[in-house]
């Protein structure tokens, strides 16, 4: 099994929380990425086809690490209903015990997941989890789509931090992948208590908007900028596919209609009955190639967007984290400049305070690079992909509509063909 | 060949009505009919105000139609072209004398006087050009179907509809054709009952009946398709928009976005056209909803016919029995007069004579009536049957190639589509 090469990240979780160990104050660290290889957005859930699911853009990298989300299960205890989805891992690395895994995890467990990543690495990328309900479209809490497109999130989720050069070795991300229910239980247990975390969080807002921008470094403020104007523009996108799936879904709903009216008129007719039916069998062809569509689009392009405009919250939200530090080193800076005092313990702390900023810019602008080189990847192959949906429904319905033409012109009317079009 | 609606307007060389004053002569066959003697095209219309029957400010559209005598090939010449301008409450007036006076025939369809099966981007509105424009091409049909029908073609009074501007509209109401209008033909709802319909007839009448309910319901899901379509490509209109401001901030991806939002645009803007094209498909479609109202008309006037004979048979029966009665004293059905000639006394023998004679009389003639309604009968079904089956092939041919002329639509739209995607997709690509 190949050993991933990560150059210049570490492993372990306590890393940007405070070690100041690996990384010396203005030490210069590789961010040069070891894998590049774009995540396929057209996942299947067979464990042995994985292997061919993925896209390899520079290098064919060799995983070792392999995970699915099938099998969604309902559960009904006295207190609540919940579901259950299987997790199964399979892989290479020595760090783990077994070469394969199978356990069964809640969307609360994913929940639990995120907030872990994030803590740990608070300038890093966490990839979006699906949202908790969805609210418009009024889709029920356990209808069938429901459960599909979360199930189809959460296999991307996991997938997405196994691709992350430094999340892969998250060590909460190992137990989330191997521990039995009750171990991760008590695993869950330890740490940070819920309140205390989102007192960081609260803190984190906070000191943001109160102006942690002071000293700001330019690319990170054309990051902030970058990332508002692509906020809007992947939200209108977002909305302008739904719609198009809606207007898509209306017109296929009247052509249901409008085929059948031309079998019961040939009912009628004796001389022209043939090619009645014969219309209205295109009608019902070009049809089915509209429902093909639109599943097209719902299975691929709807759920990339909808990615995005989580990624772009998620984004924003590591901006901000990013200044809180910073604003945490100014503070210390501003105080120590007041006070006159106890210089030597100010700044052994404002030491660590500029290893911490230092760390966390780069793993931002490491992991910036990497999910625009990303983004770029799915958005290319989304609107490829729904480019191409279109080009198949038109071929479609041509191949119909031509060989109805050839069906009736056997006689009389010679060229019924259109000119080509230049 | 027979008028349709694929070809341009322009050359359609049809025939006149060449000898004014004579009896209208259904030709032997079709060759005399399409004699090719004048061209006709509706070639323009024009908004116009003016005063109506209640002095009162109006305004209406006129249509110029214009005739040309076509020469022989060999002249060589072109002959000078006739003009005149007609509303379309003149064209209702020609068709409604046509409908009195031909009662046997299938009288083509006027185009509708008000939009109707509009999908929402078309106006409902008569003054709107693009109604306008349609109702042009569907005024000029209705004149090249009746200048090529075998019979109407021959008649004077629609030959100087085409050529005699002033004074048409007196000699249209000189004809007297209003008073012999039978109001029942109106009244489609009344129902006859008639002993012994034409099978054919009434076979005929649920056949118009199905080809109007399914007609009139194809056009309007029509409509709500077109409708939806229509949203379909407008709504990727707004990818242009937003890949363009999008472009302004990425780098590598902007020329990919920026050229394929130009690409989405012009999927956008490609829907008017392919849905104007469409409405000429849809008229077509409403010509033959509209024959089939005239069709109907045809059978209820058999349908009337007979029940008048019918009538007159009864009547006849009756008085003839009447007679018997009053000659042989016998009273062999009930009648109040016989009831109040037994109480208040019998009338005088002369009395009786004069009523016998009045009867013989009114028999008399009304043998001959009867006679002669049979006749008329026979006559109607034969001729109305000859027009049936001419229109019966006349709308096999315009139907089929109406529905080939949508299949070349349809298969021009999927081209455009391919085209647009094709290089859509090929943006996307580079991005």
């Amino acid at each position: 099994a190949a050993q991933k090469s990560c150059v210049g990240w570490q492993h372990s979780t306590g890393l940007l929380a405070g070690h100041s160990s690996g990384l010396a104050r203005g030490r210069v660290v590789d961010t040069s990425l070891a894998e590049a290889n774009s995540f396929s957005p057209s996942m299947t859930i067979s464990p042995s086809s994985m292997i061919n699911q993925y896209k390899f853009e520079d290098e064919p990298e060799l995983r070792d690490l392999f995970i699915t989300v099938d099998d969604p299960e309902s559960h009904i205890t006295a207190i609540e209903t919940f579901i259950t989805y299987r997790v199964i891992t399979k892989t290479s690395r020595g760090e783990f015990d077994s070469c394969e895994y199978e356990v069964r995890r809640r969307y609360q467990d994913f929940l639990w997941l995120k907030s872990k990543l994030e803590e740990a690495h608070p300038t890093l990328i966490i990839p979006p989890l699906p949202e908790k309900f969805i609210m418009k479209g009024m889709v029920e809490r356990f209808s069938d789509e429901f459960i599909e497109t979360r199930r189809k999130a959460l296999h991307k989720f996991l997938n997405r931090i196994a691709d992350h050069p430094t999340l892969t070795f998250n060590e909460d991300f190992k137990i989330f992948l191997t521990a039995q229910a009750w171990e991760l239980s008590s695993h869950k247990k330890q740490g940070p208590g819920l309140l205390s975390r989102m007192g960081q969080t609260v803190r984190a807002v906070a000191s943001s908007v109160r102006g942690g921008v002071k000293n700001r470094p330019e690319m990170f403020t054309e990051m902030n900028d970058y990332m508002e104007t692509f906020s809007q523009k992947i939200n209108v996108l977002d909305k302008i596919a739904h719609r198009i799936y809606k207007e898509e879904r209306e017109y296929f709903n009247e052509m249901k209609e409008y085929g059948p009216i031309h079998t019961l008129w040939s009912a009628s007719e004796e001389d022209i009955a043939d090619s009645l039916k014969g219309v209205a069998s295109c009608i019902d062809k070009c049809c089915k190639a509209t429902e093909k569509r639109m599943a097209g689009l719902s299975e691929n392009l709807l759920p990339i967007l909808h990615e995005y405009v989580l990624y772009s919250e998620i984004l924003m939200g590591v901006l901000k984290r990013r200044d809180h530090i910073q604003s945490e080193l100014d503070s210390k800076i501003d105080a120590l400049a007041n006070k006159k005092a106890d210089k030597d313990l100010f700044s052994e702390e404002i030491g660590k305070l500029e290893d911490k900023v230092e760390c966390a810019n780069n793993a931002l602008k490491a992991d910036w690079d990497r999910w625009k080189q990303n983004m770029q990847c799915d958005m290319r192959s989304a609107f490829t992909n729904m480019a191409d949906n279109n080009l198949h429904y038109y071929e479609e319905c041509l191949a119909t509509w031509e060989s109805f033409l050839a069906s009736q012109t056997v006689d009389c009317h010679g060229e019924e063909d259109s000119e080509d079009r230049p | 060949m027979e008028s349709s609606e694929a070809e341009p307007s322009e050359s359609r060389p049809e025939e006149d009505g060449a000898a004014p004053g004579s009896e209208p002569q259904p030709p032997d066959t079709m060759e005399d009919c399409l004699a090719k003697k004048m061209e006709i095209t509706v070639s323009e219309a024009e908004k116009r105000t003016g005063r109506n029957a209640m002095n009162m400010q109006e305004t209406y559209t006129a249509y110029l139609i214009e005739t040309r005598a076509v020469e022989s090939q060999n002249e060589g010449q072109c002959s000078p072209v006739d003009s005149l301008w007609r509303r379309y409450s003149e064209f209702e007036l020609l068709r409604n004398y046509l409908l009195v006076t031909y009662p046997h025939i299938v009288v083509p369809p006027l185009p509708e006087k008000r939009a109707d099966f509009v999908w929402h981007k078309l106006s409902a509105d008569n003054m709107d050009p693009d109604f306008v424009e349609r109702r042009r091409i569907g005024l000029e049909n209705f004149l090249l179907r009746v200048a090529s029908h075998p019979v109407l073609c021959q008649d004077k009074i629609f030959y100087s509809f085409l050529t005699q501007e002033g004074g048409w509209k007196e000699m249209v109401n000189e004809t007297g054709f209003q008073l012999k209008a039978d109001s029942r033909l109106k009244a489609l709802n009344a129902t006859f009952r008639v002993k012994n319909p034409d099978k054919r007839f009434t076979e005929l009448k649920h056949y118009s009946d199905e080809l109007q309910s399914v007609i009139s319901h194809l056009l309007r899901v029509r409509a709500r398709v077109a409708d939806r379509l229509y949203g379909v490509y407008k709504v990727h209109g707004n990818y242009g928009r937003v890949f363009s401001e999008w472009s302004a901030i990425e780098k590598e991806m902007g020329d990919g976005l920026q050229s394929a939002g130009h690409h989405m645009d012009v999927y956008a803007a490609s829907i008017d056209d392919i849905l104007e094209e469409e409405e000429h498909y849809a008229d077509q479609l409403k010509e033959y909803l509209f024959y089939a109202e005239a069709l109907r008309a045809v059978c209820r006037k058999h349908e009337l016919m007979q029940y008048d004979l019918e009538m007159a048979a009864q009547d006849l029966t009756s008085k003839k029995q009447q007679c018997e009665e009053l000659a042989t004293g016998t009273m062999r059905t009930f009648s109040l007069k016989g009831m109040t000639s037994k109480l208040f006394g019998q009338e005088t023998p002369e009395q009786r004579e004069a009523k016998i004679k009045i009867l013989e009389e009114q028999i008399q003639e009304g043998e001959e009536q009867l006679k002669s309604k049979n006749l008329e009968g026979r006559d109607f079904v034969k001729s109305a049957w000859a027009d049936i089956e001419r229109f019966k092939e006349q709308k096999n041919r315009d139907l089929k190639e109406a529905l080939i002329s949508y299949a070349v639509m349809q298969i021009s739209m999927c081209k455009k589509g391919i085209q647009v995607w094709t290089n859509a997709k090929e943006c996307f690509s580079k991005m």
